[in-house]
């Protein structure tokens, strides 16, 4: 591992946060934007040259120093390049280059342009030391890193009060989660007296069975509610759709490819742990279904074109950790990257949609934009397609693994996995029909700006779409060279069946593929033949409502939780605070009462000073006498 | 000396000393006049003095009266000192009534 490379690929966007933050504002906004698009492209090449050099068996470990000691516990502040970091890294930085070239376009018009780029790159760096750190601590920096940024950049046209909620709840939100992460590591430090990935890996291939189950899925159960926190899963999503609230393209690189990614990392990483309990793996296998079912059905009756994509993503990421609970970990990677590439292009095209459709995100308010917008029409179908599962685009390969998978395991998980990826199929057309199918149903004023966006925007779109066409080929059954790849760190020679193409593989594939055609084609009739478009909020009832206001969830946890605490907190202030504070108040008044009349006494004559002193003295003095 | 002790008596001098002392003592209480405060401060210092000496004799011990000889010296330079206090106060105020010296009040 050559350090220098290592040092650039981490500190060029660390670069260019401290230069777009501190001399942003002079440079202006084209230096402003290349500084920031430069850094990650920096960073990609870099990636790029460790990913041609790996070679199997090598050492990936790079020390860079020695960072805590506690008696015998240490802990290095070192970095690992191996596959699983790399693969990560690729699109982090490959997409996050898109991303940052798309912005550059996108955000022109802001006031806080050079901001917007410098928590960017901000992001990009605790990304890469997420997910390239050698030992938790140092995944625990980037998590909570990319946190901070994920909060800052929700929270980012920070004027609009709704959009600060959005902010601090997806903040508070990760804090539950994180608590579990943090619980889980001490666990994990405790148990196996070191937080570094190979150390841990040793201690549980030798020394495992030896351990307490108890302890140990006490400590992934942990792990795994961080992972839920960060990566949205049911009961912790709800901070995901609300972080909509974001620019787009925050949107498109973190609330989609990248940080929600981090919980699915984190599993894969510490894969040797979560083997060896089979009932948090059951765990997660059910929270994950059903997230992909639960955010599927809310994803139905949604109006707001990035809400869509947002339980969309939450749904996805269910289905990736259905994957990770049947212990397909390289399947839920696989999916993980095609993931990234067909929804990183999905939110860039909303981002297009809502560009040109003078900031609105309301489905009901467009339509027809297919001859306004050719490009990100095509992008988005392309993005659609791959996403619904159809052959023979990248989500086709991806989501048909995860469904066998999900079949050799247990059958119900299968059911309920493919009833929620045709429900994908169905409300993703839904988008599509409604955004860029009839009429346009904007204002005439609408209707005059409409425009297909500029070149920056674009061709990161169809480099996108590109990807998410054939982004499959890198796992196809039979001749996988990502299993290959992952092979000398997840060990699936254990598994043949993954490569096995037999017969209930092809006709789980047919199943797939008819369910998805089926779902496209409800959505084609209803929205193209019925021309139907959703009524207003007030008109919709019934289940339809139900799945509108999301099951009620942020109702109930606002009466569950909120409404609870902001009680105790009233209580707090208006009682024990008061009550408090008029006893220390009443400490301060006695004292100052006290000396205010104890001054009189000094009123400056030393007759009566001499006076009181001699009298004092006398009683000293025969006191002195009477008590002998 | 022993001889002029026996004659007169160990407790006549401790009268005449705590006599003296009390002289001081209500002088520095009820004189107002700076320099009679002063003076009624070496009359206390002279009653112990004078008691020094008489226990010295009584006890047949040196020490006391050498005592004695330092604290002399001492008050001698405490009333230069004292004097010298006046002085400035009298030249500020142009009075040295104690009873007017209340700058100090807090």
């Amino acid at each position: 591992m050559d350090l220098s490379i290592i040092l650039l690929l981490l500190l060029a966007p660390l670069g260019g946060f401290l230069i777009n933050t501190f001399l942003g504002k002079q440079l202006g906004k084209g230096a402003s934007g290349a500084i920031g698009t430069l850094a990650i492209v920096i960073s990609f090449v870099c990636t790029l040259l460790l990913f041609l050099g790996l070679e199997p068996g090598a050492d990936t470990k790079a020390d860079l120093f020695h960072w805590l000691t506690f008696q015998n516990f240490s802990v290095d502040f070192s970095f690992q390049f191996d596959q699983l970091s790399l693969l990560w890294l690729l699109f982090v930085t490959g997409i996050g280059s898109l991303i940052h070239l798309y912005s550059i376009s996108y955000m022109h018009h802001d006031k806080d342009f050079y901001k917007f780029f410098s928590y960017l790159n901000l992001f990009v760096f605790f990304m890469i030391v997420l997910v390239s750190g050698s030992n938790l601590p140092i995944l625990f920096i980037g998590w909570e890193g990319v946190g901070l940024c994920s909060y800052l950049l929700i929270g980012f046209w920070y004027s609009n009060q709704a959009y600060n909620d959005a902010a601090k709840k997806a903040f508070i939100m990760n804090r539950v989660g994180d608590l579990g992460l943090l619980i889980g590591i001490f666990i994990l430090a405790t148990v196996a007296g070191t937080l570094d990935y190979q150390g841990l890996e040793t201690f549980f291939q030798t020394k495992g069975s030896l351990v307490d189950s108890t302890w140990l899925a006490v400590a992934a159960l942990c792990l795994f509610i961080g992972a839920c926190g960060k990566s949205a899963q049911l009961p912790l999503y709800t901070w995901l759709p609300d972080a909509m609230a974001g620019p787009t393209p925050v949107s498109a690189l973190i609330h989609a490819a990248t940080m929600v990614t981090a919980g699915i990392f984190m599993v894969t990483r510490l894969h040797f742990l979560f083997d060896l309990v089979p009932a948090i793996q059951n765990v997660i296998a059910v929270v994950g279904v059903s997230t992909a079912l639960f955010a599927a059905t809310i994803g139905l009756a949604q109006n707001d074109i990035k809400k869509v994509l947002a339980y969309s993503t939450v749904s996805q990421l269910g289905l990736m950790f259905l994957a990770l609970g049947v212990g397909a970990y390289e399947v839920a990677v696989f999916h993980v990257i095609t993931h990234a590439f067909f929804k990183a292009c999905l939110f860039l095209g909303a981002g297009s949609v809502i560009h040109a459709n003078s900031d609105e995100q309301d489905m009901r308010k467009m339509g027809g934009l297919r001859k306004v917008m050719p490009i990100t029409f095509i992008t988005m179908l392309i993005s659609s397609l791959a996403i619904a599962g159809i052959f023979p685009l990248s989500g086709f390969w991806s989501k048909d693994e995860i469904l066998l998978e999900a079949f050799h395991y247990s059958i119900p998980f299968w059911a309920v996995a493919s009833l929620a990826s045709i429900l994908t199929a169905f409300y993703m057309f839904r988008l599509m029909f409604l955004t860029f199918f009839g009429e346009f149903r904007g204002t005439e004023h609408a209707k005059s700006h409409l425009h297909e966006s500029p070149a920056l925007m674009t061709i990161p779109l169809v480099i996108l779409a590109t990807l998410a066409a054939v982004g499959g080929l890198i796992s196809i059954p039979g001749s996988s060279w990502l299993m290959h790849f992952l092979e000398p760190l997840l060990h699936t020679d254990g598994a043949p069946e993954h490569h096995a193409l037999d017969q209930t593989a092809y006709i789980l594939m047919a199943v797939a593929s008819v369910g998805a055609l089926v779902g496209i084609f409800i959505a084609y009739r209803k929205y193209i033949s019925n021309k139907e478009v959703p009524g207003e909020d007030s008109e919709v009832t019934g289940f339809t409502k139900v799945l509108a206001e999301k099951y009620y969830v942020d109702e109930l946890y606002d009466s569950v939780f909120v409404k609870p605490i902001n009680l105790l907190a009233r209580f707090f202030r208006d009682v024990v605070e008061t009550a408090l504070g008029s006893l220390v108040y009443g400490f301060g008044k006695a004292a100052a009462e006290i000396s205010n009349q104890g001054r009189k006494v000094h009123n400056g004559s030393i007759g009566l000073y001499l006076f009181v002193f001699v009298i004092g003295f006398c009683l000293i003095v025969s006191y002195l006498f009477l008590a002998q | 000396m022993q001889d002029v002790l026996n004659q007169v008596g160990i407790n006549n001098y401790i009268f005449l000393s705590v006599l003296l002392f009390c002289i001081g003592v209500f002088g520095v209480l009820y004189r107002r006049n700076a320099i009679i405060v002063l003076m009624s401060i070496e009359i206390m210092l002279n009653a112990v003095n004078l008691l020094f000496v008489a226990f010295s004799t009584y006890h047949e011990d040196a020490q006391g009266q050498v005592f004695v000889f330092f604290s002399m010296a001492v008050a001698a330079a405490e009333v230069a000192v004292g004097l010298a206090i006046l002085v400035s106060i009298f030249r500020n105020i142009g009075s040295i009534d104690v009873s007017n010296l209340k700058k100090l009040r807090g």
